[in-house]
Parts: structure tokens; C-alpha cells; sequence
């Protein structure tokens, strides 16, 4: 957000956006302290926390850097995020000898599905062409290339996958980067403000389950995919986030308050699926965490779940009930 | 010079591009040597197996790292060559058409006795992608002339997906590393790399499932 003083354009960054991204810094160094405090407390106890607030300082860096950035940053850092995320998932789901180029196609389809947020100059609305191109075209050209190649025995079940793969990991994901393209007077806070908001919702969502749970849980929620959940913590966590939503959408979303109520239920249950869709996949393909890429986290895939599914049900609530430009 | 271009190309090329292209997984890395004399010993599917263990150890430990390579495949002269030995480091071995009288192994023994850290591949060969073949002895003939050195069994998974054999186009898959108890010298070349294969084998089930046929 460029505003001009004397004369000089002066970057300014609204302070809606400075207090989150100052509470994000402010959570990190809490965290920091009790990695160093509390294994001395209880020995042996905490072990995981040190590794896992490193990890977080280098996330909250690279997005809160990229989202200050600007669209540019914000859609290549995306770029990569689902790149990582969709080679975890095909590394670990089933394919065949013959998929390598099919894999190789599937992380182009990265390149063109980020590409098309810059491709201001070859369509006249690339927004239209990102919702069809990795749903539509990507299901055609993969099922397509998988026929030519010709071997037929888990054919089905094979082109499933990688289409399932970058819907989910690039697509999905996808949208995140895309929002950053709304103009900056249509939100109290710009785009990097709408995509904070979205971050901060979604995480606040997993931690207050999280909490909840720990304090309350005693219901089994998911016995089969997800042993750890429970109603108390699912519920709790629900109703914390969408009071959360309700009272700082003003700050950060140009939404009613009728609007920003049911954004802000439906959007936590959209977190809440995603993180036990991906629960589910990986109790299929026998695996605990996608990856070790994230030291104390896991893989990529991982830290995203809920944003699977939470990310573009946020965006296109929000593109229904407030954004012109979508 | 060449030992400081080898270790910053390693540490802020070589490895953050394979750590993006492959992840590069590591289950027991504090079982790896922390100094030579030393062998780590893994199977062998792909090119790309070399980066992923030269990419296991923290930097400051490259300069002692040597990966034994075959010398009709990567030292056939020109830059290829020039590239495989001083920047990844290879001490070349013949293959197949050496003499009777000449010792194939005298580089490798020499490093060893320079307190040094082999890399070896005992099938002698990528094969079949992540099919584990026969061992073959020279990593026993190694540790019996240096039996003070530990042999640290590493398996490793998904790197004959990304780039198997005969392979012209790298495909990026994520690859784990499983590193295994040391095993010392048992006094048998052939008992010596049964044991060796066997616990590679064993690795494997701490590896992720891999589902790919």
C-alpha cells in the first residue's frame, strides 16, 4: 500500500494487518521462551517444542514476508508450497512404473495453475480460466495421457489419484495466493489483509481444538481416522473460532455482520474436514506425517490440511458476499 | 580451494536444491560416523542416491567424504571426470576388465588409511529401481584391511523412482534414508555381506511404505 507523503511515496502498511502480524511475533516469542523454559522445568518432556518453534519462525518469516511483499511473492512462495505438498502426496500414494511423465505433468500443472494469477495479459479475466483449468482441463489431460500410455491395470484408480492430488495440493491451495489479486480498496485491511485473516482463522481453529480438547475432550469424534479428536474439543474449538471470526471480520473484511456469521461458521467446519480428510488418507496409505521436511511439524502437507478445504470456501463466501473483483 | 568450493557448493547449492527436489528424509541420523575411519554402506538405485548420503552428513564433514564410484562410468575423462573427483570426491574403481595382479581396491584402502569416509554401494550396480540385488565382497575386503572401521548399513528409498537407471528425465520424488546400527568385522567375506544385506533389508520396514509397481 503505497501513500504519498511530501511528495515521496511511502510504503505503508495498514495497521489492521501491523497488529495481527505483531501478535503473530509477539505468539512466537512466548513460544521461543517456553521452548527454552520449559524442558529445564520438566526434563524431558518438551523435547519436540524447540525444533518445532524454529520451524514456525521460518514459516511466519516466509509468509508474513511474502503477504508484505505483495501478490508477486505471495503467489511464487504458494507455487512452491504446493509443489512440496503434491510431491509428498505422490511419493506416498500408489503409482504405477509407467506414471513418471504423468507425474512430471502434474507438477507443470503447478506452474500453470500459479501462472495464471500473473496471466493479467493473455485472457481478459484469468480468474474464469483458473476455475476450470486444473478441475476441468487437468482431469481431461490427465485421463487423456494415461489411456495413451497405455498400460490399462489400476488405470482408474491411478489417474483418481493424481487428479485428487493436485486438486487438493494445488488448486485448493491455490486460491490462498489468488485472493492476495483483490483490490486493495475493496478490504479494510487490503488483500494481504482478507489472506492473514484467513491463516489466523485457520490455525486458530486447530489450536483451540486442540485446547478444548485437552481440557474437555471425552467424546470420540472420528474413533477410526482420528483417535485424538473429540466432540468437546471439536465443538469448543468451533465456537471459538467463529466468535474470533465475528468480531475481527470488521478489521480485516469488508463483510456484514450477517455475512461474517456465517462465514464465520461454516469456515471453521470447512478446517475441521480438511484436516480429517487428509487424517484419513494417511491412515490409508500407512503413514503418520507426510514427510520430515518441517522439523517438528512433519511434511508440508501436514501444516496445510485444514487450508485444504478451508481455503477456497473462504474465498468464494467472501467473492460471493463482498468482493466485486471475483 | 577446491576442498572450500566442494563444501559451500554442497552446503548452499547441492543441498538446499536436493532438500526441495527430494526432501530428503532421515530416520537415525545420529548413527551415522562422526569420524573416519568409517564405511557407510547403502544400496543402490540411481545417480541420485550419491547426493541424497552426501547430503546425510553435516558439512564440515565433506572433506573426508569419498563416494567409491566405477571408474568406467564416471571417470572417463574431461570434465565429467575432473567434476567426479574433486568436486563430488569419488575414489574411481575398476570394474569387470581389471587385471588379476592389480588391486582394485588400493584407492579405497589408501583413504581408509588416510582415516577417511567411504561411500559404497556393495551391488556394484543401480539395477532394477528399488530392487536391492546380490552384495558383492569388496566392502568385506575393505573393513578386514581396516577392521577398526565401522560399516554403517543406510537404506534408501525413492531415489530409483526419481532418476532410475537408464532414465533421461528426472522425475522429483521424495527419498527417505534409514541408517542402521554399525556392524564391525566378522572374520567371513561372504558371512560379512549377507549380515550387511540383511540389516539393509531389516531398515526397510522403518521406511515409509512404497507403493509403486
Amino acid at each position: 500500500m503505497g501513500v504519498e507523503l511530501f511528495g515521496v511515496s511511502v510504503y505503508v502498511v495498514n495497521p489492521a494487518l501491523t497488529f495481527g502480524l505483531l501478535g503473530v511475533l509477539a505468539l512466537l516469542v512466548l513460544g521461543t521462551i517456553a521452548a527454552f523454559v520449559l524442558p529445564v522445568v520438566q526434563p524431558g518432556k518438551w523435547t519436540d517444542l524447540g525444533p518445532r518453534m524454529r520451524s514456525w519462525w521460518i514459516i511466519a518469516i516466509l509468509v508474513g514476508g511474502a503477504l508484505l511483499l505483495g501478490w508477486q511473492a505471495t503467489a511464487i512462495l504458494f507455487a512452491l508450497i504446493s509443489f512440496l505438498a503434491l510431491k509428498e502426496f505422490l511419493t506416498l500414494a500408489p503409482t504405477r512404473k509407467e506414471d513418471r511423465l504423468i507425474v512430471l505433468l502434474a507438477y507443470i500443472s503447478v506452474f500453470v495453475n500459479y501462472g495464471l494469477i500473473f496471466a493479467d495479459y493473455l485472457f481478459e479475466d484469468s480468474y474464469q480460466v483458473y476455475l476450470v483449468f486444473i478441475p476441468v482441463y487437468g482431469f481431461l489431460i490427465a485421463a487423456a495421457a494415461m489411456a495413451w500410455i497405455g498400460r490399462t491395470d489400476g488405470y482408474l484408480a491411478t489417474v483418481g489419484i493424481v487428479h485428487w492430488g493436485t486438486i487438493v495440493c494445488v488448486y485448493n491451495i491455490g486460491y490462498i495466493a489468488f485472493l492476495m489479486r483483490t483490490p486493495d480498496a475493496e478490504a479494510p485491511a487490503g488483500a494481504a489483509g482478507l489472506v492473514f485473516f484467513l491463516l489466523f482463522i485457520t490455525q486458530l481453529n486447530d489450536v483451540a481444538q486442540y485446547c478444548w480438547g485437552k481440557a474437555f475432550g471425552r467424546t470420540k469424534i472420528t474413533p477410526k481416522v482420528s483417535p485424538n479428536k473429540t466432540w468437546e474439543g471439536a465443538i469448543g474449538g468451533w465456537l471459538t473460532t467463529a466468535l474470533a471470526f465475528y468480531f475481527l471480520a470488521p478489521y480485516f473484511t469488508p463483510l456484514s455482520p450477517l455475512h461474517a456469521a456465517i462465514m464465520g461458521v461454516v469456515v471453521p467446519i470447512a478446517g475441521f474436514f480438511g484436516d480429517i480428510t487428509m487424517s484419513a488418507i494417511k491412515r490409508d496409505l500407512g503413514v503418520k506425517d507426510t514427510s520430515r521436511l518441517i522439523p517438528g511439524h512433519g511434511g508440508v502437507l501436514d501444516r496445510l490440511d485444514s487450508l485444504t478445504f478451508a481455503a477456497p470456501i473462504y474465498f468464494h463466501l467472501l467473492a460471493y458476499f463482498a468482493i466485486e473483483r471475483f | 580451494m577446491l576442498q572450500a568450493i566442494r563444501r559451500y557448493g554442497l552446503m548452499l547449492v547441492v543441498r538446499p536444491v536436493a532438500r526441495l527436489l527430494f526432501s530428503l528424509d532421515v530416520i537415525g541420523a545420529d548413527k551415522l560416523p562422526a569420524h573416519g575411519p568409517a564405511i557407510v554402506a547403502a544400496n543402490h538405485n540411481s545417480h541420485v542416491d550419491t547426493i541424497v548420503l552426501l547430503c546425510l552428513f553435516p558439512s564440515k564433514q565433506l572433506a573426508k567424504l569419498r563416494p567409491v564410484a566405477a571408474a568406467d562410468h564416471f571417470d572417463k575423462g574431461g570434465l565429467g571426470s575432473w567434476f567426479s573427483r574433486n568436486i563430488i570426491g569419488i575414489i574411481p574403481i575398476k570394474r569387470g576388465a581389471a587385471s588379476r595382479h592389480e588391486d582394485v581396491l588400493a584407492g579405497a584402502k589408501e583413504a581408509l588409511a588416510r582415516g577417511e569416509i567411504l561411500v559404497v554401494f556393495p551391488e556394484g550396480s543401480r539395477g532394477e529401481p528399488e530392487e536391492m540385488t546380490r552384495f558383492k565382497t569388496g566392502v568385506a575386503r575393505l573393513v578386514e584391511f581396516c577392521p577398526e572401521a565401522p560399516v554403517t548399513p543406510v537404506y534408501l528409498q525413492g531415489a530409483g523412482r526419481s532418476l532410475p537407471k537408464d532414465a533421461k528425465l528426472l522425475v522429483p520424488f521424495n527419498t527417505t534414508a534409514v541408517v542402521g546400527d554399525p556392524l564391525t568385522w566378522t572374520g567371513s567375506h561372504h558371512g560379512f555381506v549377507e549380515e550387511l544385506r540383511a540389516c539393509i533389508e531389516a531398515l526397510k520396514a522403518q521406511a515409509p511404505p512404497l507403493r509403486w509397481e
